[in-house]
């Protein structure tokens, strides 16, 4: 028996369909129909913007998910200073919530992945604080190592509360974990707070420990997964991959086997990380990892380890503001493989597709770089 | 008081900003301290100036060695001053507690002492080499000192142990520096508070070893130094650099240390 369909309902279901339907498209039509808008658009008066470039719009979608799934939008690391200090970095963060404000439709929240402040002042986490406000969508927050040290997180518990936490979205259950846990270094030495600070804050600074999840969140973490079923799908969100990739800069969490061994015992786990301000796509086991972009300014690629799945973005092109950053979308399928969109700002999107993770890269590969790091 | 300027050299820094580095405790310059306590002009007297300096520490700042002042120098009208060569660090000494090898090393360990707590950033080395312990070392020069490489009768090209510590400590050094310029912002200039390594951790995708090449938006064939600049202007916004600017100079050496071993291949995009 049909349920009642409202007319506000009939419009989203057809807008939907309408959607799904453009992305069906194939190269041919999609020109066909992109240039009778362009026509019709100058015919309008209207101005193609300056920054308009072709992009393969059926590929830079990431889908819904399909039936029962659902979409999320991410920004992560803008590293913001006060606006006195750096308007650069402020004005790439208003670019993303832009971004994602426009798009339709909306995300059903939008992930943030740490580092929102670049030496955790007060005034750095604020307005970072008061800027995501402008999402038309709710926002997850996640904590970097940037927004930590300075106070050890009181400014940003006050602003977005406790670090790790959980929660449940249509049958996907979410994880958010503090990764950037460091052993204390710094009493020893006697480091004022900012030194402290400074010392976490460079990426390449090897004067710190490695990021850990540690014991005590670890424990909070089996408990919140004690009682969900293997066939839970679970997502978990964290600021450094919760795998081993290059210590020296910290693209590491040191007890991520530990991590790893809590989430073994599920079919589908996808982990959802920032830090490394690139296209990052890895498996272990069970568990698919993906990358988050910066808004602020890319990292070049680990001199070793890099994961097999990881298909590089092209180097960053120095001549190019803002070029190798960007936003993004993620589809969470029914079963938890996601569909991941990098939206960089200046390329083409890239998209790691659910059919890429579970094919273990044999299908539905994106483009390869053509001009990677030296 | 007579007033004796020892040796001991501590090295200024080219710039404000630049790490100030510690001095140099050359064997040589340690020995110099007990042969000018040995001039006979040892008992004059006490009529040195006070050292006035802001960053003067004070009494008993100087290690072992008795503090220098009027107080002290009433005491004992025998006591001279030693005085560093940068003018303003100085103890005063009784030249009897300054007879041997070892009270000269005394003498010149407290002037050090001394020195370094007036210079806050003193430390900046063993903070760079913290930070940064794998920068690669320049190359190893040891097998110029072996026996059997030592020519006969030959002006240049016979090298002791000496010049080897000295070329390999000079070189770490100055790369050191640039290590730290490229880490501080504030050491570049940035009105925005940006550095290298933001986009550069350890000089990443920097390759200097693929300059001199054209640069199509320059519309020259540039050097590394031209596109540190242009960095610094644009992403880093900070003013450009003259090409011997002891910075520019210290950062292309850290840049170039850190691609050790690779080809060098000018001309590469």
């Amino acid at each position: 028996m049909k349920k009642h369909e409202s007319v506000a309902s009939k419009h989203m279901r057809e807008r939907d369909e309408m959607f799904r339907d453009l992305r069906r498209l194939d190269r041919r039509q999609f020109i066909k129909a992109a240039s009778a808008a362009a026509g019709f658009a100058a015919a309008s008066g209207l101005v193609t913007p300056h920054s308009f470039s072709t992009i393969n719009v059926a590929d830079a979608a990431p889908g819904d998910g399909g039936q029962g799934g659902f979409r999320i939008a991410y920004i992560s690391d803008s590293h913001l200073y006060d606006k006195t200090v750096n308007d650069r970095f402020v004005r790439a963060l208003l670019r993303a919530v832009d971004d994602v404000n426009a798009l339709d439709p909306q995300p059903d929240f939008v992930l943030y992945g740490g580092d929102i402040a670049q030496l955790g002042q007060p005034k750095e986490l604020e307005l970072g604080a008061e800027i995501l406000k402008n999402l038309k969508a709710p926002v997850r927050m996640v904590v970097g190592e940037h927004d930590w040290y300075l106070d050890m997180g009181e400014k940003w518990r006050e602003l977005f509360g406790e670090p790790n936490y959980s929660f449940d979205h249509k049958g996907v259950h979410f994880v958010v974990l503090n990764s950037v846990v460091e052993e204390d270094f710094w009493t020893a030495r006697g480091l004022t707070p900012m030194q402290r600070m400074r010392t976490v804050a460079g990426l390449d600074n090897s004067g710190q420990n490695p990021f850990t999840v540690g014991a005590a969140q670890r424990e909070w973490l089996k408990n919140d997964l004690a009682k969900l079923p293997v066939t839970t799908p679970l997502v978990v969100f964290s600021h450094s991959p919760l795998y081993k990739l290059y210590k020296p800069w910290n693209f590491w969490t040191d007890d991520a086997d530990q991590v790893q061994a809590i989430l073994r015992r599920f079919r589908q786990v996808t982990v959802i990380h920032g830090h490394t301000h690139q296209l990052l796509t890895n498996r272990i086991g069970n568990i698919d990892f993906h990358g988050l972009l910066s808004t602020a300014w890319p990292w070049p690629y680990a001199p070793e380890g890099l994961p097999e799945l990881t298909v590089q973005m092209n180097r960053p092109d120095p001549f190019n503001p803002q070029d190798g950053c960007g936003v993004g979308e993620v589809a969470v399928n029914p079963d938890g493989v996601v569909d991941k969109l990098y939206r960089l700002w200046n390329r083409n999107p890239v998209t790691v597709s659910s059919a890429y993770m579970r094919s273990r890269g044999r299908k539905d590969r994106p483009k390869s770089p053509n001009r990677d790091g030296y | 008081m007579k007033t004796i300027q020892s040796a001991l050299t501590p090295r200024r820094p080219a710039r404000p900003t630049a790490p100030r580095p510690a001095p140099q405790m050359a064997i040589s310059a340690l020995l110099l301290v007990p042969a000018l306590l040995l001039l006979p002009a040892l008992c004059a007297s006490c009529s040195g100036k006070q050292g006035s300096s802001a960053a003067d520490p004070g009494p008993n700042q100087a290690g072992a060695m008795p503090a220098e002042g009027d107080k002290s120098a009433s005491n004992n009208s025998n006591e001279i001053d030693v005085l560093l060569c940068d003018g303003e660090t100085k103890i005063a000494v009784d030249p009897a507690t300054a007879q041997s090898r070892e009270q000269g090393q005394a003498i010149a360990d407290a002037l050090m002492t001394q020195w370094k707590r007036a210079n806050g950033d003193q430390a900046w080395e063993e903070s760079v080499t913290r930070a940064h312990p794998n920068i690669p070392p320049p190359a190893d020069n040891s097998e110029l000192i072996a026996a059997n490489t030592q020519g006969e009768g030959h002006a240049y090209g016979n090298f002791d142990e000496r010049d080897v510590r000295t070329w390999e400590r000079e070189t770490t050094r100055f790369v050191r520096e640039g290590a730290a310029v490229f880490h501080d912002g504030d050491a570049l200039g940035s009105t925005i508070a940006v550095s290298c390594d933001m986009c550069h951790p350890d000089a990443a995708n920097t390759h200097p070893e693929t300059y001199p090449k054209f640069q199509t938006q320059l519309g020259r064939v540039v050097l590394l130094r031209d596109m540190i600049n242009w960095c610094l202007q644009h992403p880093v916004r900070a003013p450009a650099m003259a090409p011997d600017d002891p910075r520019m100079r210290a950062m292309e050496a850290y840049i170039v240390a850190q691609r050790k071993g690779k080809t060098l291949n000018y001309g590469r995009h």
